[in-house]
């Protein structure tokens, strides 16, 4: 056991995610990603002398779908405050923010992880405007981009429930997926629509209380919180075993070489002086516009996956990957309908279908009655799961037929033991080292035996009869 | 008929006039622009005369006329604005060095709404900086003299709006009222002020002070012109989220009604310890003349108002730190020079581009908003709030109407009150509660003190009351020995 080993993290996070409103949450900007610098403000998201907010109900009504979607208390009466700092990215000198009436509150997400499942809290989502985007131009120094002044966003709290990098990514995904269902976000890390920030301390397994954290901000991939979150942990844990305090303060992640660099101690935190919006009334939700917006949110993945593993016998962690997309979980349904194979299917569309999608989703080309005929074909022995894969590659979006594939280019599973035991005899000559192994006992080796037969047959023999075929050939 | 002669006009027999087509809206504007070239010099009313905009609005509003086209009823009749009030056609600087030359890109909405009523804007008026003070001598730019007394302030922080109109350099204009701003100026200068029910007048374009208390309101020379030209001006605005959606009818629809079988209340608290005789006597002399038109008076006692001055400054100090954090060299306006980085230029352009008074509320403001001062000062002034706000509501149960001083005492001197802020923030006793409590309240003079200087009594309605109001200021001026315009 390491030093290292006898400390646990605690993560809490911070997500902020953009909404998706076509215009800004306190005046009628566009909201449109990219635009030309400048070109999407008007006096109010500038702050001009004089101009007012006038706040977008359809922010609030995105943000009550994320706080329902996520098991939030929604506050009938929620306020709006200022948050006073000055930055040059920020036009009014402050950030309307809500402070200590949140619109929602007290929720919590389950997560899969390969260890189980496990709740996580959420303290609470508020709503805010974003600020500018400072431009460092050579020669022209920093230049005030006012697109993003006032593009909605929410912020996501967690409470420190988390306790690896692992939980972290799931506890994302997991939001990232409910946000997506319910619709009120892209949730795009590589645009900025969605960012992470992470609060991390370290303790001694088995203690109760918290450890001093840091806080690593704007972390806008998932690889680089896994690797901000390894790097903390080791250097916190580190520390305390060498009998040094952590220090509280902000941190930020250099990708360059993977370290958390110090940004800011607490000692000299802005005080920023919240205080209620003079300018804007209280938000007021009333019970008839929550239950309207509770009957627009969509079956979400929990739901789903609770069906999936009950109805079709998935695994629950098969069940979450695949109810993480919507359009991937809608597939599944609609195939499932369609074979007596709904497992195999479920496997499919997640190994072969969801990584040709790309990061940000899309929709499946391949008929569900297609994919149900490959699963079909697959259950029934008629091909082998190599086939499988390749069929849905294949037939993408090219709208031919499975079967008539498969007879047409002879890719049906070749189960015929005398052909294939005169191949795996071939095998064992070809590769004498592998079949030595194997008798001592590394059944590894079994893999490049069926592996060299595979290839003889074009990929179609029939994995598992192989294998059979093998462990007698060498018993 | 001669420049003096029409602009010694109300804004409502202007207005016949130019209707029955006796007077072109060309020849008003004129006769103002001339009388502001000849009297202004001396006021200092104006920061900016537009007599560009003004010919060419009143030339447009006399050709409509010839076409036969229907007008709104103060079409063609010159109004002055108050300079924290957004207009694209002449700069808003707040009478501060920090918006020195700005020119906004946007009208305020009640700008929209004189266009729409047609007036003709005359120019841009003085005022203490950023609405800060009560004697208009917080200015950047220059001093405004009282029509009334040349070596007397105009009061503030709409003493340029007040002059204007009783120098007759304006018929009618707009001022803002975050705690007095219309009601002492209008007292001092002998002029009627209005200070509508918060969320009646839209506050989108008008440079915030403090957000929960500001509102406009017009200045003019008689009660009938008040309701006129908050007519214009009054209504709902999608763009200001405070603004009320209501709909209000002709403020002066209750003009000649009399004021018989009203009720009205005396607050023994504006009447005591601070108040200078002269102006409590007149103000009670008004208060039986009242009588003497049927008006019920009664003294009652409102015991919160002691706590709303305190109150006041700490809710609106807080709102203007923040509000005030916009001007920090980055976008518009003062930048300072030679700044070697951002820190540098927030110091040096707030320091240099803020004059003494508005940096005072701005460290006030910011301290009572402070981790640790928050509580005790912030959060204590906004329950006094809500006690004032009861106090007012309780009084409103059995009353029409409470009849006070605007002002402790009458003008002072110029210069007199410069360097003693906590004496100058006292004169704000009398005004503060109504802003604190969101409540009209119409300022009209009552008679005059010592040397011939104006005083002013307040009439302050529960919300929405302004016809009410309008109702019992007029029966007072037309009453024997009122102003006869």
């Amino acid at each position: 056991m390491s030093a290292r080993d006898r400390y646990e993290m605690v993560i809490g996070l911070e997500v902020h995610c953009e909404l998706k409103t076509a215009s800004k949450i306190f005046c009628s900007c566009p909201t449109a990603f990219g635009a030309e610098p400048n070109t999407q403000c008007c006096p109010v998201c500038t702050g001009m002398p004089g101009a007012l907010p006038v706040l977008n109900r359809q922010a609030v009504a995105y943000a009550v779908k994320a706080g329902l979607a996520t098991n939030c208390r929604i506050a009938s009466h929620s306020r709006q405050d200022r948050k006073n700092y000055f930055y040059p990215d920020l036009p009014k000198g402050y950030q309307i923010s809500q402070f200590d009436q949140p619109l929602c509150e007290n929720g919590f997400l389950e997560i899969e992880t390969e260890a189980g499942s496990k709740r996580i809290g959420i303290t609470r989502i508020h709503i805010e405007e974003d600020a500018g985007k400072l431009v460092h131009i050579e020669g022209q120094g920093t230049l005030v981009d006012c697109n993003r002044c006032g593009v909605p966003l929410i912020e996501i709290v967690s409470e420190p429930d988390l306790r690896s990098a692992e939980e972290a990514k799931a506890y994302l995904r997991k939001l990232r997926a409910v946000l997506l269902y319910t619709g009120v976000s892209d949730c795009r890390m590589n645009e900025g629509s969605m960012r992470c920030d992470v609060n991390l301390s370290v303790r001694r397994r088995g203690e109760e209380t918290l450890g001093t954290r840091t806080e690593m901000k704007n972390l806008n991939s998932f690889q680089f919180i896994s690797r901000a979150i390894a790097f903390e942990f080791a250097r916190q844990a580190d520390a305390l075993e060498a009998g040094e305090p952590v220090v509280q303060e902000t941190r930020r992640f250099d990708q360059a070489s993977g370290r958390t660099l110090p940004m800011r101690r607490k000692e000299d935190a802005d005080d920023y002086r919240y205080f209620p919006d003079p300018d804007l009334p209280p938000i007021a939700v009333s019970r008839e516009e929550l239950d309207a917006l509770r009957g627009e949110i969509p079956a979400l993945p929990d739901e789903r996956k609770r069906g999936y593993v009950g109805r079709w016998g998935l695994t629950p962690f098969a069940a979450e990957l695949l109810t993480l997309r919507r359009e991937a979980a809608d597939y599944f349904e609609e195939t499932a309908a369609l074979t007596r194979f709904p497992a195999l299917a479920a496997n499919l569309i997640q190994s072969a279908a969801v990584p040709l999608l790309g990061p940000d989703g899309g929709s499946i080309p391949l008929p569900p009655a297609h994919m149900a005929q490959i699963a079909d074909l697959l259950g029934e022995g008629g091909i082998n799961s190599g086939t499988a894969r390749r069929l849905v590659r294949e037939l993408w979006d090219t709208g031919r037929d499975p079967l008539e594939t498969v007879r047409a280019e002879g890719l049906g599973q070749l189960s015929d033991r005398e052909a294939l035991t005169v191949l795996a005899r071939e095998a064992l000559v070809e590769l004498p080292r592998a079949a030595g192994d194997y008798r001592n006992g590394r059944t590894a080796a079994l893999q490049s035996l069926v592996g060299r037969v595979m290839r003889k047959t074009a990929g179609r023999g029939n994995p598992a009869l192989l294998q059979e075929i093998f462990r007698s050939l060498l018993g | 008929m001669k420049d003096r002669q029409i602009t010694r006009l109300s804004a409502a027999k202007l207005s016949a006039l130019l209707r029955r087509r006796e007077l072109s809206a060309v020849e008003a504007a004129e006769a103002y622009l001339s009388e502001i070239e000849s009297r202004d010099p001396e006021i200092g009313a104006y920061l900016a005369v537009t007599a560009d905009t003004a010919r060419a609005r009143a030339a447009a509003v006399d050709a409509a006329r010839l076409r036969g086209e229907e007008l709104p009823p103060l079409a063609g009749v010159p109004v002055a604005l108050k300079d924290n009030i957004c207009t694209r056609f002449a700069p808003t600087t707040c009478a501060s060095r920090m918006l020195e030359g700005f020119t906004p890109p946007y009208d305020a909405h009640v700008v929209e709404r004189l266009e729409a009523g047609r007036m003709v804007p005359l120019g841009k008026c003085n005022m203490d900086e950023f609405a800060m003070g009560s004697t208009t001598e917080s200015s950047f730019f220059q001093i405004t003299r009282n029509p009334a007394d040349p070596s007397r302030v105009p009061g503030g922080s709409s003493g340029g709006s007040a002059a204007a109109v009783a120098a007759c350099e304006a018929p009618c204009a707009l001022g803002s009222d975050t705690g007095g701003s219309i009601r002492q100026p209008a007292a001092f200068c002998g002029v009627v002020g209005m200070k509508p029910t918060y969320g009646a007048v839209s506050r989108y374009g008008l440079v915030a002070f403090a957000s929960s208390l500001d509102q406009i309101g017009p200045l003019t020379r008689t009660v009938r012109d008040s309701a006129l030209l908050l007519d214009v001006i009054a209504g709902h605005d999608p763009r200001d989220a405070t603004s009320l959606a209501r709909e209000w009818g002709s403020f002066g629809s209750q003009l000649g009604r009399e004021a018989g079988g009203l009720h009205a209340a005396l607050p023994a608290e504006f009447f005591g310890e601070g108040i200078a005789p002269e102006v409590s006597d007149t103000v009670k002399a008004a208060a039986a003349r009242y009588e003497r038109l049927g008006v019920r008076v009664e003294e009652v006692s409102l015991p919160t108002l002691r706590h709303a001055l305190s109150a006041y400054y700490v809710l609106s100090s807080a709102e203007a730190s923040s509000n005030l954090a916009r001007f920090d060299g980055v976008r518009c306006g003062f930048r300072a020079e030679g700044c070697r980085d951002i820190g540098e230029l927030y110091r040096e352009s707030r320091s240099q581009g803020f004059g003494a008074e508005v940096k005072r509320r701005i460290l006030l403001g910011s301290f009572v908003l402070s981790a640790g001062y928050y509580d005790a000062y912030y959060k204590k002034a906004l329950e006094v709030r809500t006690l004032v706000q009861r106090d007012f509501a309780r009084v409103f149960e059995r009353f029409d109407f409470l009849l006070a001083p605007v002002a402790p005492t009458t003008a002072c001197r110029l210069g007199e009150k410069r360097n003693s802020p906590l004496e100058m923030y006292m004169g704000d006793v009398c005004t503060v509660p109504v802003n604190i409590a969101g409540l009209p309240a119409l300022s009209m003079p009552c008679g005059t003190g010592a040397r011939g200087l104006p005083i002013g009594m307040q009439l302050i309605g529960r919300p929405f009351s302004e016809q009410l109001l309008y109702r019992a200021a007029y029966a007072y001026e037309q009453s024997e020995g009122g102003k006869q315009p």
